[in-house]
């Protein structure tokens, strides 16, 4: 493996530690099963890479992108918390609405980024190669988002979200208006993904309306590994468990594409995805039964 | 103080399963009283309490809690006035918070949440305070998941929150009815020494008549869906366990005999 694609497999890992951060809100804090963000990943590229194109400026273009991606997840959370409508499919209706409104945003199936100013190219000293700047500066953000995350969750609005997923009835009776904890809850995290999509895009040349689709299992499967091997209950170390997550499945994945002597290619991406979430899971599972035979 | 008027309650109306849960009940509780409140499987006490709280919403009839009428108000902001004790210790707390941390989310009911810390330094002084008078041992885990604690311990956690915060009404709902027997005792002798403090307004529900004459001041007595029976002051101590049960089989009993007028 080339040290070049190290530093790819580093920078595409972090962007995918912020999808991982929200699916952490979505699916750990909330319990919320938010199937929303294979179209709010791809909302972000979209609206970014749409407003670059026609000469907004790139962080401007970020920044409504962003809240594109608030807005998408607190619909989902309105039509499960207004319309009564079950979780997953309210999030299923979402992504799927989406797909569509992305294809209208873009008016192509794909938007390339070539000599487009991106956040990246705008901040790029000419001391660092770019392929090594923009690991460095996707850390800092990540850092920063982390950070920011583990605030909200120490305030008291942040508690009754907390509260809320744990257990919504025991959250009411204690005053909190559990509906709008998880409309909020779910604005922040597909914001995150948003954030994610269209630093992908600025990242990788462009946006193309199927690069959100596997986003869900990559994040979960990010929150699986970050939770298998660094395990606690405690917020401020699972926000960095499931970044180290994201990376390490980035890395993984890496390796299995370029050893040669494994066989596999491009196109086995989620194949490979599939498997490393599997074996994630199991892994917890035979560590109880290794225990359970040794205690014997 | 609560004044309940002419609640009633249908669950699954017009369907065979139809119940009549509450049937025109009305209670008017003054500040301060300790009312108990006992009555055979299916009589209406969970039900009244989940009307009380806004956990469950009536079909007629009234609510007012201190004089503010609730009836339409959802659980979380009819929380500034209702505290409330879940029966199953796991449901009034939350297990994945830390025991300072489910303190604090009760140090806020009734109030707007904003972005202060959760949990403050001065807070914590106040929490150790509070969870020593247990004599659990739990001032020195504040910082421990509440999940490790057993049924009891958190049943006597979530005592503590629920007298953290000034409340118009206190709703017990057969707390003590999943622990064992000594744990039990403990929990209920730190209701009643809550409730004494604090002056608290209180509907406990209860499935022990023993417990429903031995605390409080007043004992109510339902049964489908109204109330039947109604004691306090000297009349309420002169009563013993099986002067109660005489007098449901008594209520009952005129109960049937209405029905088999009905039927003849």
């Amino acid at each position: 493996m080339s040290i070049y694609s190290l530093w790819g497999a580093l920078e595409i890992g972090l962007i995918f530690g912020l999808v991982a951060l929200g699916v952490l809100i979505s699916f750990r804090i909330l319990r919320f099963p938010d199937l929303t963000v294979d179209g709010s990943f791809p909302l972000g590229g979209a609206t970014a890479a749409t407003l670059i194109s026609v000469g907004v400026d790139p962080f401007l273009s970020t920044l409504v992108a962003t809240f594109a991606g608030a807005l998408a997840g607190a619909l989902t959370g309105w039509l499960h918390v207004r319309l009564k409508i079950m979780d997953l499919l309210a999030s299923i209706l979402m992504m799927i609405a989406l797909y569509s409104i992305n294809l209208r945003i873009m008016g192509a199936p794909n938007i390339p980024l070539i000599m487009e100013p991106t956040v990246f190219t705008v901040l790029q000293p000419s001391s660092l190669q770019d392929f090594v700047f923009r690991p460095l500066m996707l850390l800092v953000l990540v850092i920063v988002v982390k950070l920011a995350l583990d605030w909200y969750f120490s305030t008291e609005i942040g508690l009754a979200m907390r509260a809320t997923g744990s257990n919504p009835r025991m959250a009411r009776s204690q005053g909190v208006a559990t509906g709008n904890r998880i409309l909020a809850g779910m604005a922040i995290s597909n914001a995150l993904c948003a954030l994610a999509g269209a630093l992908f895009a600025q990242s990788q040349g462009g946006a193309d309306i199927s690069m959100g689709i596997g986003t869900i299992v990559i994040g979960l499967a990010a929150v699986i590994v970050g939770e298998s091997i660094m395990p606690s209950r405690r917020l401020v170390i699972a926000t960095v468990a499931v970044i180290v997550g994201a990376v390490l499945y980035r890395l993984f994945i890496a390796l299995a594409l370029n050893a040669d002597f494994i066989g596999l290619k491009a196109q086995d991406l989620n194949l490979v995805t599939a498997v490393l979430v599997t074996i994630a899971l199991v892994i917890p599972l035979l560590k109880q039964r290794l225990r359970g035979k040794g205690g014997r | 103080m609560l004044s309940a008027k002419n609640v009633a309650i249908t669950f699954n109306a017009g369907t065979p399963i139809e119940t009549r849960a509450l049937r025109g009940l009305s209670l008017e509780i003054p500040a301060g009283q300790f009312v108990t409140v006992i009555g055979s499987n299916g009589a209406g006490k969970s039900t009244f309490l989940n009307a009380v709280s806004g956990d469950i919403s009536i079909d007629s009839g009234t609510i007012a809690i201190d004089g503010r009428d609730v009836t339409r108000e959802p659980v979380w902001t009819r929380a500034e006035r209702v505290a409330r004790v879940f029966q199953d210790p796991m449901a009034g707390t939350c297990e994945d918070l830390t025991i300072e941390e489910n303190l604090a989310l009760a140090t806020c009911r009734g109030k707007r949440r904003g972005f202060g810390r959760s949990v403050k330094p001065a807070m914590r002084e106040l929490f150790r305070e509070r969870v020593a008078v247990l004599g659990l041992g739990l001032e020195n885990r504040l910082t421990d998941r509440i999940g490790l604690l057993s049924g009891g311990q958190r049943q006597a956690v979530s005592l503590l929150m629920a007298a953290l915060q000034p409340s118009r009404i206190l709703l017990l709902d057969e707390h003590t009815a999943a622990l064992d027997p000594r744990t039990a005792q403990f929990v209920l002798d730190l209701t009643a020494r809550i409730v004494a403090e604090s002056k608290l307004t209180t509907m406990m529900v209860t499935h022990s008549m023993r417990q429903a004459l031995d605390v409080g001041d007043r004992t109510v007595m339902l049964h489908q869906g109204k109330v039947v029976l109604d004691v306090s002051g000297e009349e309420r101590k002169g009563l013993d366990v099986p002067d109660l049960l005489q007098m449901f089989e008594r209520v009952r009993g005129e109960k049937l005999s209405d029905d088999a007028l009905l039927l003849g």
